[in-house]
């Protein structure tokens, strides 16, 4: 009497954690099926194939005149080129040896000194730098300055002064002959 | 009052079968409310009914409106010149977003003032810093709609904040965008979110509503109802109230509409967005200024935009921060000094969000943010322990009977009318 009381018992208790596994896996199939079906709706949120495959841009550096600047637009967003002056490159190569936020030299920065290409995107909130026109207001390191909360960036594009994190972003860009640039 | 009490047959044979009447007969008509409220619970219904404003006029905008980069702006435009009535339901849904911040704010500081965040409305308070988020939201992407420069340059900053999570943040930013930078996928979704997210906030709003007729309202005296002596039926003495206060405002509402239409927008959203150039001096809305404010202050990126979501997470949790048993500020005489320095320090971080990051605005700016959460995380901690408050009255009809104690017992003293 007593042992098939225990029988039972187990019966029951084994039963119970083959429910209880049952009912876990249909959870979980569930989950992954849930999980997988919100994915397409949360993917279709990122860049589609189209803006994906925005063309590059070529452009002829050898129109922009010393001491000017260009800017283009590459896939929405600008890009800097500057024809640097001398003094402008000998500032930036002087610079090298100090302390940055995010120290990079000069030589990592271009291709050719002569021309800095960079993309016109403030590394703090987005903003479009000043100092591309002349006349406009350069910063404290002759090189660009963010107006909307006050980032300085020097003529190699390097931040020094302000609250943007990194330096302006080199793009990707090769010169397809000496005065020809691709961008992208 | 049971179905079978409604005069008309039609009613009462529906409320039988769909008990839609007697529901609002309980929620809305005898629903039994301090009688001792002010003015300043004029503020939910007015929040409430900018909310339907809001919702009929964007309806029909959108009948008007084209969410596509070379057609937004021109829209908008055709909307202002050549849409039948188009200009005045563009200014009311656009001053509307301002008034309903501005009702918003004054409900916000009122339960601030009178402790209505305290036990057992934490969640009534909760849910109504989830319709401010929501809020908050909605009006950001709203403003991105008419594709002005102010439009692009402000999706432009705010959707860059999320670039400083580390490690994830460059690909959430891009996510939002749908590309390398705010544009026609960016203005697209936005919409979308726009004409969705009012509805998500009438489903909180209903939340907010259910949670406050569990415990009933709050009043200036902080202190619980103690039977019908304290209480009058909502309707008709807070309806006719509601609606006075709703002329009110719908008079100061007008003024706006039809003599100021822009002046709490900014000029440069009428010069089409350009992706090239941004304007010299960008400012958010100003119902934004204050956490643009805390943004700025912190010399930080990830710091900036931590400290902006703190500034409303502290919100979530002040029920547990303000321990004191005394709900309404009248009878904290420290907490009501410190109460008005803290709005003074908002009043404060909205001028100097508005103002260039240079100089001494950034010091007084930083001074703010700090004592906006010193007031919260260490002021209201201790007030709670270390304040005497003063003596609170019996019950509700004793001081408006002028009585002493004695009297707080006179149920059967006449109902008066409210005021
Ligand atoms: C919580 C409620 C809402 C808020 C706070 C809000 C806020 C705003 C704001 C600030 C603007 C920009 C106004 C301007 O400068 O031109 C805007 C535009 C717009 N909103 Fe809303 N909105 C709300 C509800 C809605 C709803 C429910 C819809 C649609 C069903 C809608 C449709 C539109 C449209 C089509 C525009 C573009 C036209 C224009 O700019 O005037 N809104 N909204
Ligand atoms: S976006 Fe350039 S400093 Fe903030």
């Amino acid at each position: 009497m007593a042992a098939s009381k225990t029988n039972k018992a187990a019966l029951v208790a084994e039963q119970k954690s083959r429910r209880d596994f049952i009912v876990v896996a249909t959870y979980a199939m569930g989950a992954v099926g849930a999980g997988a079906f919100a994915w397409p709706l949360i993917d279709q949120m990122n860049p589609a194939a189209d803006t994906l495959a925005l063309a590059s841009i070529e452009v002829d550096v050898s129109k922009i005149a010393e001491g000017q600047s260009i800017t283009l637009k590459w896939r929405g967003k600008p890009v800097f080129i500057r024809h640097r002056t001398k003094t402008e490159i000998d500032e930036a190569l002087r610079d090298d040896a100090l302390d940055m936020r995010d120290p990079q030299v000069d030589s990592d920065r271009v291709q050719k000194p002569e021309y800095l290409v960079v993309l016109g995107v403030c590394t703090h909130l987005g903003c479009v730098p000043l100092g591309q026109k002349v006349g406009e207001v350069r910063g404290e390191y002759d090189g660009w300055f963010c107006p909307c909360h006050g980032s300085h960036y020097d003529s190699s594009g390097r931040i020094r002064k302000g609250p943007a994190p990194t330096n302006l972003e080199v793009p990707p860009y090769s010169f397809l002959s000496d005065d020809v640039i691709k961008i992208g | 009052m049971s179905a079978n009490q409604f005069q008309n047959p039609v009613v009462r044979w529906i409320d039988h079968r769909l008990p839609i009447f007697s529901f609002l007969n309980h929620e809305a008509t005898e629903y039994p409310t301090p009688k001792n409220l002010n003015y300043f619970w004029n503020f939910g219904s007015l929040a409430g009914i900018s909310l339907v404003i809001m919702i009929i006029t964007g309806i029909v905008l959108s009948m008007n409106y084209t969410a596509h980069v070379d057609y937004a702006f021109d829209s908008v435009e055709r909307i202002m010149r050549d849409v039948n009535h188009g200009w005045l339901l563009r200014y009311i849904h656009m001053n509307g977003a301002s008034f309903f911040f501005i009702v918003v704010f004054i409900h916000i500081f009122r339960g601030l003032y009178y402790g209505s965040y305290k036990a057992p409305r934490e969640l009534l308070w909760m849910l109504g810093v989830v319709i401010l988020l929501l809020m908050m939201a909605t009006a950001f992407m709203g403003y991105v709609l008419p594709w002005g420069q102010m439009s692009f340059w402000g999706a432009t900053v705010i959707t860059n904040l999320f670039s400083a999570i580390p490690f994830a943040g460059e690909g959430i930013v891009t996510w939002l965008w749908g590309g390398f930078s705010v544009d026609n996928p960016t203005l697209n979704r936005f919409f979308s979110l726009h004409y969705l997210l009012p509805f998500v906030i009438v489903g909180v709003v209903i939340l907010h509503l259910v949670a406050l007729h569990r415990f009933g309202s709050n009043n200036p005296l902080g202190i619980d109802t103690r039977g019908p002596q304290d209480t009058i039926p909502f309707h008709p003495y807070y309806t006719i109230k509601d609606f006075f206060g709703l002329s009110v405002f719908l008079t100061f509402f007008a003024a706006a509409v039809f003599f100021f239409p822009n002046f709490m927008g900014h000029p440069d959203n009428y010069i089409p967005a350009n992706a090239l150039q941004t304007p010299a001096h960008i400012v958010p809305e100003w119902y934004f200024l204050p956490f643009y404010a805390i943004l700025r202050a912190v010399p930080d990126k990830l710091g900036g935009v931590l400290a902006m979501f703190g500034a409303i997470a502290v919100l979530f949790i002040l029920p547990w921060l303000d321990r004191s048993p005394v709900r309404s500020g009248r009878f904290r005489p420290i907490f009501k000094i410190f109460f008005w320095v803290f709005f003074a320090d908002c009043l404060v971080l909205g001028y100097i969000g508005a103002m260039p990051a240079e100089g001494i605005y950034v010091v007084i700016g930083r001074v703010a943010t700090i004592w906006y959460f010193l007031h919260f995380l260490l002021i209201l901690p201790i007030l709670s322990v270390a304040e005497t408050p003063r003596p609170l009255p019996q019950s509700i009809s004793t001081p408006v009977f002028g009585g002493s104690g004695a009297m707080a017992g006179a149920a059967a003293a006449p109902k008066r009318k409210v005021e």
